[in-house]
């Protein structure tokens, strides 16, 4: 069988005294759409900085189609093509949505300057795709509705032909119609093979659209099931009770 | 009710008339400040303000702190700050001038007037801003020093470096050719500055239709033919008539005299001619175009202000903020060089004192000129803008007669109110 696209395997990191990730191994295919429950505090987002090169681990392994990988900053993440939809969204709030999009890897011109209008009509095109709404491609990102920002940190993982996908609730500023279009996306992508990692504390959501879902309480993961072994109930008790469904029933 | 409807929609329309020119309301706002200063100004001193005399002077005393202002824009938009520029500015006049009145001449032999003495210690002046910047960039960014107190130090230490660098003498009399960088003597003449003032206009139309082309290419929208023509205009008119005042100020006869006799020639009969763009004016415009260009237009601007804006987005970007730091504070400094080549320049000598209280006047100046100490937030002309309002009122309260008292408590209200102006502005457009 061929190797997890990523392998995470024994990852922990504590910042003083608190222990925010113990000991946590977590796969991911090719294709797949991997799910991440728990409270706030469990420490979903610490883990997926790791691989996503913001936090480095204090003890583990991060294996890529099974070699050994170094992460140490978000630019060798990207260099593994890895992108992240951060939780906090990190948008630089002062620059525009192209600006944004294309932050630290922006198009020059062959002078080495940055090519604005190019990099313009690239973030017309893909918002196209992903938002037809959008419009306000001259403003600041502050002056953008929640939902709008949120799309342009999609569109910034989007862009770069990420092979791993890590979302960190990029639900969680949304309505109903913009939600059902990140569902919508997450499948398309899925088709074209990309792993994802899918933070949301919408259990039924989440149900929907993963393949398996690993639930982590106080830094440690409770486990990882399959969504055809699981019903909602268990997985809310999984998350409540931090144990796995078979020690519930 | 009628009325108030075509009240409304005459609103509407000037408003639509604006947006239309697409202008800078906050630049306009500024320029609108300035011109009512030199109006006021021009009053209480029965027309001495607005002279081609005064100013060809106001602009050549600006050019020093404006120079380091811009620099100043990006150490503010990173969230840092320097107080020691002023300081560094008479370290750097101190090794210039020891440079080229002791070293060069007796270690390296170079005879007084030798062409390559200005050059040498132009660049070892500036080379020095260079290293004691990143020295202060490193402190900042990878030992997490707060900028305040690096630089609080760096104001103690670098203004005694100087007193020590030059035995807390005054050097000088400094080169011939150094001391045009700065002083009257340097200027381009009437000719050049026409020659000057064609190739601005060339290069400022030409620009704004390249823009304009670009953005059609792209199918971007663009401002309608008459807008684009009439801000074509205005910045014509702008420039022409700055070159045209500075034209006008005439060079006194007993200076065209022994300029002539140095030439050996006698001044002919009924001969003037004016002093055109001080080479100090051309330095300060050769600055504003690069740094602007790297605020806008190179990944390093784009970075300056992505960390200014949030510093944690830029580090999850892939960008080395504390590098970054680093090179912005040793831009500061390489242009705390070329002030103090401009500073030196003018007086003729170097001093003990050259510089002192001048990290207040630039952060004002970048202040001033709309730059958020919140960080994220400034234009490099909006700085030199706010060194010119500064300078303005300075010299125009010294035309009246105010005390120095006075006038200090002045340009200290100003400055606050300046700063309250622009946070309603911006609560105002939301920003
Ligand atoms: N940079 C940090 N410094 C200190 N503590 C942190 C940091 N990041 C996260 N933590 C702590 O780690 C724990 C896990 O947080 P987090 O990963 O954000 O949880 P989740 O995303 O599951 O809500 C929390 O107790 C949080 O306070
Ligand atoms: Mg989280």
């Amino acid at each position: 069988m061929a190797p997890p696209l990523v392998d995470l395997r024994n990852i922990s990191i504590s910042f003083g005294g608190v222990q925010a990730v113990k000991d946590v191994s977590l796969t991911l295919n090719p294709g797949e759409v991997v799910g991440l429950l728990g409270h706030n505090g469990a420490g979903k987002s610490t883990l997926i900085k790791i691989l996503s090169g913001a936090y480095k681990a204090d003890s583990g392994e991060i294996y890529i189609n099974g070699e050994k990988a170094h992460i140490a900053s978000p630019r060798d993440a990207r260099r593994y093509s890895i992108e992240t939809i951060y939780q906090t969204l990190a948008l630089a709030d002062n620059l525009d949505a192209a600006s944004n999009l294309f932050l630290g890897r922006e198009i020059v011109t062959p002078l080495g300057m940055v090519d604005d209008d190019q990099m313009e009509a690239e973030t017309r095109k893909i918002m196209q795709r992903l938002n037809p709404n959008f419009a306000k491609f001259n403003a600041p990102v502050k002056a953008l509705s929640g939902g709008q920002r949120q799309s342009v940190a999609i569109a910034r993982a989007v862009y770069f032909n990420a092979r791993i996908l890590i979302m960190d609730e990029p639900t969680a500023a949304l309505g109903v119609h913009e939600t059902q279009m990140v569902a919508d996306l997450i499948k398309e992508l899925k088709k074209q093979g990309l792993g994802i990692f899918l933070i949301s504390h919408d259990t039924r959501e989440m149900l929907d659209l993963c393949d398996r879902v690993s639930v982590m309480k106080n830094g440690e993961l409770i486990g990882t099931e399959r969504v055809e072994d699981v019903t909602e109930d268990d997985i809310l008790s999984m998350i409540i009770m931090g144990k796995k469904p078979e020690a519930v029933a | 009710m009628t009325d108030t409807t075509a009240a409304r929609n005459e609103g509407a329309k000037q408003r639509s008339f604006f947006q239309a020119l697409q202008l800078d309301t906050r630049l306009l706002g500024m320029i609108g400040a300035f011109v009512l200063i030199c109006l006021v100004f021009h009053f209480y001193t029965e027309g001495r303000f607005l002279t081609p005399r005064n100013i060809f002077n106001l602009t050549i005393q600006t050019v020093s702190v404006a120079i380091m202002a811009t620099g100043m824009v990006f150490v503010i938009v990173t969230r840092h700050i320097d107080l020691s520029v002023g300081s560094l500015l008479a370290t750097c006049a101190a090794v210039m001038a020891v440079m080229q009145t002791q070293v060069l001449p007796q270690t390296f032999g170079f005879e007084l007037g030798h062409p390559m003495i200005w050059v040498i210690a132009l660049l070892a002046g500036i080379a020095t801003g260079i290293v004691i910047g990143a020295f202060h960039g490193w402190m900042v960014g990878y030992l997490e020093i707060p900028a305040f107190i690096v630089t609080l130090g760096g104001l103690l230490v670098w203004r005694n470096v100087a007193w020590f660098t030059t035995n807390g003498q005054t050097i000088g009399p400094l080169d011939e050719t150094f001391i045009k960088i700065g002083g009257i003597g340097g200027t381009l003449g009437v000719t050049g500055s026409w020659i000057a003032c064609a190739l601005a206009v060339a290069a400022a139309l030409g620009l704004m239709a390249a823009s304009r082309r670009r953005k059609s290419q792209h199918g971007f929208p663009v401002k309608p033919m008459w807008a684009e023509l009439t801000v074509g205009g205005i910045v014509t008119a702008a420039i022409v008539g700055f070159v045209a005042i500075l034209n006008a100020y005439e060079i006194p006869e007993r200076v065209l005299e022994r300029r002539f006799e140095a030439r050996g020639e006698v001044l002919p009969e009924g001969f003037t001619t004016g002093y055109g763009i001080p080479y100090s004016v051309l330095l300060l415009i050769a600055v504003a175009v690069v740094m602007t260009v790297v605020a806008q237009r190179t990944r390093l601007g784009r970075y300056i202000f992505a960390t200014g804006g949030n510093p944690d987005a830029a580090e999850l970007s892939g960008i080395n903020t504390r590098l970054l730091t680093v090179k912005v504070f040793a831009i500061m400094g390489a242009l705390c060089g070329l002030s103090a080549a401009v500073a030196a320049a003018r007086l003729g000598f170097s001093t003990n004192d050259i510089g002192t209280l001048d990290e207040l006047r630039v952060i004002a100046a970048a202040v001033i000129g709309g730059t958020a100490l919140s960080g994220g937030i400034g234009t490099i002309y909006g700085a030199i803008l706010g060194a010119l309002i500064m300078q303005s009122l300075q010299s125009g309260m010294a035309m009246i007669g105010i005390d120095a008292p006075l006038q200090n408590i002045v340009v200290g209200v100003v400055l606050v109110l300046a700063v309250l102006v622009d946070i309603i502005y911006r609560k105002r457009i939301g920003e």
